[in-house]
């Protein structure tokens, strides 16, 4: 039978606690060791979104002892439809404060740990070590693939639940002696092929059910009661109301969990689902044009460099805002090439970057060698350096 | 036999959530699934013929794989075939 670890000496309950949980203290599969077994218990909840707010909910309101919340993001209107933790007041907020608020509100003795950051693999073992069981309530396949290898590698049972439009899976990965999620899907899909629920929809119900089932997994493991979903997969179809069961084996070949891993530490997992890397900054160089960024123009104002501002807008535009440049609008450049000093080193700017790296190009082209654009233009100025200049 | 399409292969079989074909193997059923629905072929095989890594097939509840006969295991009229992909969504 699987069961998480729990501490041998178990905490007392409090008079209040007896209370509150007598319908759990009068189940037989509860009773008040079990009750303890709870209040002992760490489980870490990755995400407060829509499978993370049942989830968190239930385990709170059942007397887990310590609940681990994951979560960078903020509350949207858009998210109300399905996450019942959050509420209209909170839109904006934090979702972490959001979810402790509440589950507090619901169950004071509820211990919080924060995590106010996005699980990765420097900082994901590191985060997982201090619970018993992790409920997996992510959004996307990089951190299900991080989550299970984390899981797989601290020896955690992971409670897994997953959804898409009407349908949702349910598992335990990571079970002694269980598969795990790659014993399943031993590669992702390539990116773009399942859309997530901001592309796809969701019915906002779906992650209530899904996220019920979570919980319960969470439960059963932590007081070693009843059958849990190790080596079973759990799929809900919502529409058709039906449940069905597939048989999940180990696979002794899996490079995580087999006889033989190959995987012995966290990977980059956006690589493995084929994700580019997001690119931070502009290019450095644009056919053939150096770019600099906004920062970098006025750290070398600042420190008194010689730069010639060229500002190849319009006249009106320059009447709304501007950074103090030479303004010689674009179509006049070729015939004022006799205003812009070859010797000196032009910073091309415009409002956004399209032009100025145009007239940057012909002017390279015309035999000048030290130009440069601004990229982003007068709008990333605005945006990053000076919001006192007017955006149009 | 029935095949189980899982909702987001859906709009690759006219929008069908189950699609019955005539087979006495895995292997055939799927291959009458991909003639009459020639866009699920790329999201079910690979270029070399193989079913993709990301794409699980059960027969009933036995996931494919793990059969003795695999994909040329014979099936009966009143067996079904699921295709589970993978699927992300938590929020």
């Amino acid at each position: 039978m699987a069961t998480a670890a729990v501490p041998l000496e178990l905490p007392q309950l409090t008079q209040d606690e007896l209370s509150r949980y007598s319908r759990h203290l009068i189940l037989p599969e509860v009773g008040e060791e079990g009750q303890r077994k709870l209040k002992a218990a760490r489980v870490l909840c990755v995400g407060t979104g829509g499978l993370g707010s049942p989830l968190a909910f239930y385990l709170a309101a059942a007397g887990v002892g310590t609940l681990g919340l994951v979560d960078f993001d903020v509350v949207d209107a858009s998210n109300l439809q399905r996450q019942i933790i959050h509420t209209t007041a909170d839109i904006g907020r934090k979702k972490l404060d959001s979810a402790e608020e509440k589950l507090k509100a619901l169950n004071p003795n509820l211990h919080v740990v924060k995590h106010d950051t996005m699980l990765s693999s420097a900082n994901a073992l590191d985060i997982l070590k201090d619970y018993d069981v992790i409920a997996d309530g992510t959004d996307n396949f990089p951190t299900r693939y991080l989550v299970n290898d984390a899981c797989v590698l601290l020896g955690k049972p992971n409670a897994y639940g997953s959804i898409f439009r009407f349908e949702g899976q349910a598992s335990v990965f990571a079970a002694e002696n269980g598969p795990c999620y790659r014993c399943l899907y031993p590669e992702p899909p390539p990116p773009g092929l399942v859309p997530s629920c901001a592309e796809g929809g969701v019915l906002g119900i779906l992650p209530g059910l899904v996220g019920v089932i979570q919980a319960t997994e969470t439960i059963k493991l932590i007081l070693g009661i009843g059958s849990p979903l190790v080596g079973r997969l759990l799929l809900v179809d919502a529409l058709n109301m039906r449940f069905r069961e597939l048989k999940l084996r180990k696979n002794p070949e899996c490079p995580v969990c087999g006889d033989h891993p190959t995987v012995t530490s966290l990977i980059d997992y956006d690589q493995f689902c084929g994700i580019a890397p997001a690119a931070k900054q502009e290019p450095a160089l644009k056919n053939g044009i150096p770019q600099m960024s906004v920062t970098e123009l006025k750290r070398r104002r600042d420190a008194g460099e010689d730069l010639f501002i060229l500002d190849v807008r319009e006249p009106f535009e320059y009447q709304i805002a501007n950074i103090g440049g030479t303004l010689i609008p674009q179509g006049q450049v070729p015939q004022r090439l006799n205003e812009i000093d070859r010797n000196r080193e032009i910073v091309v700017q415009c409002k956004s970057g399209g032009r100025s790296q145009r007239i940057a190009e012909f002017l390279r082209q015309s035999g000048y060698t030290k130009v440069v654009n601004l990229a982003g233009g007068i709008l990333a100025w605005a945006d990053e350096i000076d919001p006192t200049v007017k955006k149009y | 036999m029935t095949i189980f399409i899982p909702t987001p292969l859906r709009q690759f079989a006219g929008g069908k959530d189950s699609v019955d074909v005539v087979a006495g193997t895995v292997n055939a059923a799927l291959d009458e699934l991909t003639r009459n629905f020639p866009d699920l072929r790329r999201h079910l095989f690979t270029g070399e013929g193989k079913l993709r890594a990301f794409v699980n097939v059960y027969l009933n509840d036995e996931d494919v794989r793990y059969l003795p006969q695999k994909e040329a295991t014979a099936v009966s009229t009143s067996d079904t075939l699921s295709i589970v992909p993978s699927i992300a969504g938590g929020r």
